[in-house]
């Protein structure tokens, strides 16, 4: 069918994408900026990525959150999974419970989530550091995961596996030779959207990461109530290069399969 | 029996992980809003009371109430205004023209959120960007004060948030089966009646599933308010951080998070009610 188009309807699509950008211009714009107050244009400077390199707190900041990122995403990864093919081959009375249960995190508001965290390792008495953080970012990441990973198997034919076991492979070997390729870019793409997650977080964070310990986030938060150092804008605009690299680059890989 | 047994070991990480850090710290949570503080600003201790939750009546914080709503339903009022014909739009563009788009959204979506409300600053603040233009343009004489103001804080939300409606309508746009759009006009329906009576009616449910997503966590981005608006808009978000780190006073702030649990729960509740889907659209 021949989808009518709206008139103008591409320019509301422009106008918007436009204004999404916006602020992210200013800040590389201000990043190569030669004034340490964002207000006028003083000239071009790389100045502030100098200074980057210099601001081992900053520089540690970014290490923890990646750390941090990387393996609440892996404990993710394999809880969620894992949960997920469980779920969908066991018939448990608790398991509808179990599902809303896992999904909560992401559900209630983050404030909430870092609130009751905080509460509960103080309870328990975990020292507040990294173990917090991983504990209560995998806790949001494992619904991302297992969401998508349950959607795909949903999605899956089951006489592939059935096949699989017809031809005499055992239940291991089906479910690593059929079962795991077939979900695999759910897995991924689960991954991919907790990392981003947890990479961002601020209100979580905020509430278990203790006294001496600081994430990438909770860095420009610190400094956007006290005072805004220009070598942020320029991490930022490290960060975003990156980004966008990493995800042409998935593009490009994409459309050659 | 044993192939049961072998699945049910793959859902027990799941099921630990869940009861110990989810489903525990929650019951804890309700426990500690029915304790009472000792007032040292260090702890509580076991003796019921109901006093955290009719504290809450309090004119104080009952504003703070009125205002996090408020906030909240302007935020999604306008993030489904401006998102939903995105997420539409979108939806009618050319594969390549889908995949940009798709491209455009992620981008940001990577990027820190709050060097995002920074940029913000940089455009609205007084001397910023965004004054600077319009007063060169001769549009403006004296430059406006958007920041540290509602309006600010509304941007900012609205922006944050905008995203979430967009994907979750956009999903439900490209699922919809166009011939029902078209048996529609030839029975003899106006576009704008095909539009209210089939293609509205079937976005339905990524509409609402963004409105949840927009809903619940403006309820608790405190964060905006506080950077945007520069502490002069209080919302239960602020309240609870406030009351956990500076007042300390871990029963009320748990009182006021339950009372938040349940609001957000009750609408996830209506939501499967009214559409009967049981994830939220959108975000998977």
């Amino acid at each position: 069918m021949k989808k009518k188009r709206f008139p103008g309807s591409k320019l509301y699509l422009a106008l918007i994408t436009l204004i999404t950008y916006l602020p992210i211009a200013v800040v590389v714009v201000f990043s190569f900026n030669d004034s340490k107050l964002p207000v006028a244009w003083k000239g071009f400077t790389l100045h502030w990525y100098q200074v980057l390199l210099q601001d081992h707190a900053l520089i540690e900041a970014l290490r923890n959150s990646i750390v941090l990122g990387v393996v609440s995403c892996a404990f993710a990864a394999v809880i969620g999974t894992l949960g997920a093919i469980g779920m969908a081959r066991v018939n448990y009375r608790s398991k509808g419970m179990m599902e809303y249960l896992s999904t909560v995190p992401i559900m209630v508001p983050e404030i909430i989530l870092g609130m009751v965290f905080m509460a509960f390792f103080s309870l328990l008495n975990l020292p507040f550091g990294m173990v917090t953080l991983v504990i209560a970012h995998t806790a949001f990441c494992i619904p991302y995961v297992f969401t998508m990973v349950k959607a795909r198997l949903v999605g899956i034919d089951p006489s592939l596996e059935e096949a699989a076991r017809d031809l005499g492979a055992s239940p291991g070997r089906t479910f690593w030779d059929i079962t795991l390729p077939l979900i695999m870019p759910a897995v991924a793409s689960g991954c991919l959207l907790s990392f981003a997650m947890s990479f961002d977080d601020v209100v979580i964070s905020i509430f278990v990461n203790g006294p001496k310990l600081s994430t990438l986030p909770i860095k420009v938060y610190t400094q956007l109530k006290t005072g805004v150092t220009p070598e942020i804008n320029a991490l930022c605009t490290i960060i975003l290069a990156v980004v966008v690299v990493v995800l042409v680059v998935a593009a490009l890989l994409r459309r050659r399969k | 029996m044993k192939k049961k047994n072998r699945w049910g070991l793959c859902v027990a990480p799941l099921y630990l992980f869940t009861l110990l850090f989810v489903l525990g710290p929650m019951i804890y949570m309700v426990a500690i809003s029915f304790a009472v503080d000792n007032g040292d600003g260090h702890g509580f201790f076991w003796q019921f009371t109901v006093e955290n939750y009719t504290k809450m009546t309090d004119p104080v914080y009952l504003q703070c109430f009125t205002q996090s709503f408020r906030l909240a339903f302007s935020t999604t009022l306008l993030v489904m205004l401006l998102g939903y014909p995105f997420g539409y739009f979108m939806a009618k563009l050319s594969e390549r023209g889908k995949k940009t788009m798709m491209f455009l959204i992620m981008v940001p979506f990577w990027t820190s959120s709050l060097l995002r409300l920074y940029g913000w600053i940089i455009i609205l603040q007084a001397k910023g960007v965004m004054n600077g233009v319009l007063m060169k343009l001769g549009i403006l004489e004296r430059p406006l004060k958007i920041l540290y103001s509602y309006p600010a804080v509304l941007i900012g939300m609205v922006y944050a948030l905008l995203p979430f409606m967009i994907l979750a309508v956009y999903s439900s746009v490209e699922k919809m089966d166009w011939s029902l759009v078209e048996a529609a006009r030839d029975l003899g329906a106006s576009p704008a009646r095909a539009f209210l009576t089939v293609t509205f009616k079937l976005t339905l449910p990524g509409l609402l599933s963004g409105v949840i997503l927009t809903f619940v966590p403006s309820m608790g981005l405190f964060f905006i308010a506080d950077i945007l608006g520069g502490n002069k808009i209080v919302l239960v978000g602020s309240l609870i951080q406030d009351q956990l780190t500076r007042g300390s006073n871990w029963p009320f702030a748990a009182a006021l998070a339950v009372i938040l649990t349940v609001l957000t729960s009750l609408m996830i509740f209506l939501y499967r009610k009214i559409t009967h889907v049981k994830d939220l659209e959108g975000i998977f």
